[in-house]
């Protein structure tokens, strides 16, 4: 790679962390090419904790309310917590991406493992902001060795992401050492992500066994189409000060001995629980199945006859085995996993042998049942593309998804499409449309690639297709996609998904089982419990840095000896061992309940954030007919018996009538349900009517900063009170 | 007659906990028993009758994401 011009260059003194925070936060801007450095204050450590909140404190100090996600003064903030570069006890090592979302037009928060996160932080910060545009592509090099921060006009022609984190991981390492480039991480986007607004951001480490860059995604909401519309091609952190107590903890002995534990758990039971270090996430591919849980053809049915051909033992068989596949040092769970000496079979790099992160579970469903496929292998090239070009795998699949439905129904056509036969399980042009979308050419690429919420209103006004149908069928709320779950039975789930700040993601709550298969929600009371304390609980990862798969997707033999039901899904002992974390590394003492607080202060600064910029409302709560129950009369018909029962159990005979009413009435009930459990939620949230935080929650909360308690006064009306 | 997580079930003389898993198809590993709010341990599942007129809970811990 040719020697990369400076066009800017900051140097800075270096601070070194200390108790999980070096007190100090970057801001790179690309537009005027300035650099600074801030400090972090008690007070913000104390209501925004760090990561995610950080990334929102730093956000809220940069907008207007005005702020679209493409002006200069859009940012993203990546954060990793005082937790984040944790080598001691697994998942310690993820960050969070902070913006204003060109899907949701609001804030968005992506988390990524890799690198970038820890590394970041050992070259001196808590957090980086990139603010402004840039007028020629770029690259920003955070160099913790020389202390020095640059601007660089980038050299690359070709954008995408495993191009430009190959070289840059070889640029900036030791000529004569390959494995010096794990002290490097790069995030990166691709060609996809300038097309599209489902640019996700690369989050990359140096896989020391394969002697080749991996990828971990920050894939949702549109992150990597903001870095491209700044110019950014890269950032790269690097630094050698990277050691086991580089965070610096109060307290080494205790993370120590905590880790060990977990360590030997997960070694010891996870063959028998989840089989995470073996299949990944994969393994949840025929379970779902089972559950009627796979999304399938649009999420119009939750199983599939050809299961079997994803079933998670082929992914297994796919995966390279005894590879320590943690995507940070010290994930025991090793779910990272990849499949090695891979042969492209379509696109640029046709013929080329490649490692392929993945696929998770949410790609194989995404890129698979979802779009009616149920081949191993396709959903592997498909998972490369994307994240070479930039795009989430999971808006990509959903959103195609969708495509397949309307034209299925024939909304759209092959003139439309320019070409394509976009029909449920077509790999060769669905393929097609994804490679459409890396070249950047085709215009109706383009228009899928906006994301499902405006392509309702785009292949209405330039195709004529109803957009009353499409509302129905369109699997999208707050503007961006759901993940790869079938929620419709299960009304808590409708809450995890479509009450959530940001729109459906499972990273909020996650409460099928809970709540349909256990019985243990039955009032929508015990519902709007859930969805008080789990998405906070979900949160509270986000603000220190963590992955949430070693909270429950592994749990300690006696979990269910030593607890009630309901404690047992809170997995108390990991609860705990979180706080003594927390403590052990910044010296303090928390508890579990203020772990919690913790969380709940920055959730509902988010909400009044959301507001800030227009959103944030009831109103924006939406949920789709889709999400609810079935839409059209072969989803009843695939479940007749179940579905009947369903009607029945809500006093309505369903003898007599055809499948398609029996389809309306079911909605019609269950609309009232929905209406109901939005209610209650925002009652046990402390919000009004409205699904605005009170004045007095944010009191509680010791969140009461002038200037949020004044957007929430300016969009408070009195009607939105409760009355009991 | 034994409820599973309030749902009515047959009771079978010599009926396991493993056996209540296996007709009710609850494939997912992270699985929890209680009978009448003693927990079995997973281990046991094959070997723990359940008595009839049992109250079961089978708990799917959470997972997902
Ligand atoms: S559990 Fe998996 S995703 Fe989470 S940190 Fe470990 S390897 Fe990464």
């Amino acid at each position: 790679m040719e020697k990369m011009k400076v066009l800017a260059e900051w140097s800075y003194d270096q601070a070194k962390p200390l108790r999980g925070y070096t007190g100090k936060t970057l801001k790179v801007n690309v537009g005027d090419m300035t650099f600074e450095s801030k400090d972090v204050s008690e007070d913000m450590k104390d209501k925004f904790t760090g990561g995610r909140g950080f990334g929102l404190k730093l956000l809220w100090d940069s907008v207007k309310e005005t702020t679209k996600w493409n002006d200069p003064e859009n940012e993203i903030v990546i954060s990793g917590g005082p937790l984040c570069g944790v080598t001691q006890y697994p998942g310690m090592g993820k960050f969070y991406a902070v913006f204003v979302s060109p899907l949701t037009e609001q804030t968005y928060d992506s988390n990524a493992g890799g690198h970038f996160g820890p590394l970041l932080k050992f070259a001196g910060f808590d957090a980086i902001e990139i603010q402004g545009k840039a007028k020629k592509d770029v690259v920003i090099v955070i160099d913790g060795d020389a202390k020095k921060v640059q601007i660089l006009e980038s050299p690359f022609d070709d954008v995408n992401a495993y191009t430009v984190t190959a070289a840059l991981h070889e640029y900036y390492g030791d000529p004569k050492d390959i494995n010096d480039r794990r002290f490097s991480s790069v995030l990166s986007a691709g060609k996809g992500a300038e097309t599209t607004y489902w640019g996700c951001i690369n989050s990359s480490f140096w896989d020391t066994h394969r002697k080749a860059p991996r990828l971990k995604q920050a894939g949702r909401g549109g992150g990597g189409s903001i870095l491209r519309d700044k110019k950014i091609v890269a950032v790269v952190v690097k630094t050698h000060d990277l050691s086991g107590t580089a965070n610096n903890p109060a307290d080494i002995d205790t993370l120590t001995k905590l880790g060990a534990k977990l360590h030997k758990e997960i070694i010891t039971l996870d063959s028998k629980q989840c089989r995470m270090r073996t299949a990944g996430t994969a393994h949840l591919n025929e379970i779902m199945n089972e559950y009627h849980l796979l999304p399938t053809h649009n999420y119009k049915f939750g199983q599939h006859p050809d299961i079997d051909n994803i079933h998670s033992s082929k992914y297994e068989k796919k995966f390279s085995q005894n590879v320590a596949d943690g995507c940070w040092y010290g994930c025991t769970m090793a779910c990272a996993k990849a499949v090695d000496g891979f042969v492209l079979k379509t696109g640029p790099w046709m013929g080329k042998t490649i490692t392929v992160d993945g696929p998770e579970y949410e790609t194989a469903a995404g890129l698979g049942s979802n779009v009616g496929v149920f081949d191993p292998e396709w959903t592997i090239e498909t998972n490369f593309y994307a994240d070479h070009y930039g795009i989430d795998t999971i808006s990509v699949g959903t959103g195609i998804a969708f495509v397949c439905e309307c034209y299925e129904l024939g909304l759209i056509n092959k003139k439309h499409t320019n070409g394509l036969e976009m029909k449920f399980g077509n790999k060769k042009d669905i393929m097609e449309l994804i490679h459409r979308m890396g070249d950047g050419k085709d215009d109706f690429a383009a228009t899928v690639g906006k994301g499902i919420h405006k392509m309702k209103d785009l292949f209405s006004e330039k195709y004529g297709a109803s957009k009353e149908i499409m509302e129905r069928i369109g699997m999208e709320g707050q503007g961006i996609e759901a993940s790869e779950y079938v929620c419709k039975e299960s009304i808590a789930q409708w809450g995890g998904y479509f009450l959530s700040l940001k729109g459906p993601q499972h990273d909020e709550a996650w409460l099928i089982f809970m709540d349909r298969v256990n019985k243990q929600l039955p009032t929508f009371e015990d519902k709007a419990e859930a969805l008080h304390y789990f998405p906070n609980f979900r949160t509270w990862f986000s603000l220190v840095g963590l992955c949430k798969l070693p909270w429950n997707d592994i749990e300690p033999a006696d979990n269910a000896t030593k607890n009630t039901p309901q404690e047992a899904a809170r997995v108390p002992e990991h609860v705990q061992n979180y706080v003594d974390i927390f403590n052990a590394v910044t010296g303090k003492k928390i508890t579990k309940e203020d772990l919690v607080l913790q969380a709940e202060r920055v959730y509902n600064f988010q909400r009044v954030f959301q507001l800030r910029l227009g959103k944030g409302t009831r109103k924006f709560h939406n949920i789709p007919d889709r999400a609810l129950g079935p839409v059209w009369a072969d989803e009843w018909e695939a479940r007749t018996e179940y579905y009947d029962n369903e009607l029945k159990t809500e006093g309505v005979d369903p003898a007599g009538l055809s499948s398609q009413d029996k389809c309306d009435k079911l909605q019609k009930i269950r609309r009232g349900h929905w209406e109901k459990l939005v209610d209650t939620v925002y009652k046990r949230r402390g919000w009004n009517k409205n699904g605005i935080p009170t004045v007095k929650k944010l009191k509680e909360l010791g969140m009461d900063i002038p200037e949020v308690v004044a957007v929430v006064q300016k969009h408070s009306r009195p009607e939105d009170e409760w009355k009991d | 007659m034994i409820t599973i997580n309030g749902e009515k079930m047959e009771w079978k003389a010599k009926m396991t906990v493993q056996d209540i898993i296996s007709e009710k198809r609850y494939v997912f590993p992270l699985l929890a028993v209680w009978i009448d709010g003693t927990s079995v341990a997973r281990d046991n599942f094959g070997t723990a009758e359940v008595p009839d007129d049992a109250s079961v809970q089978v708990i799917h811990m959470i997972s997902g994401g």
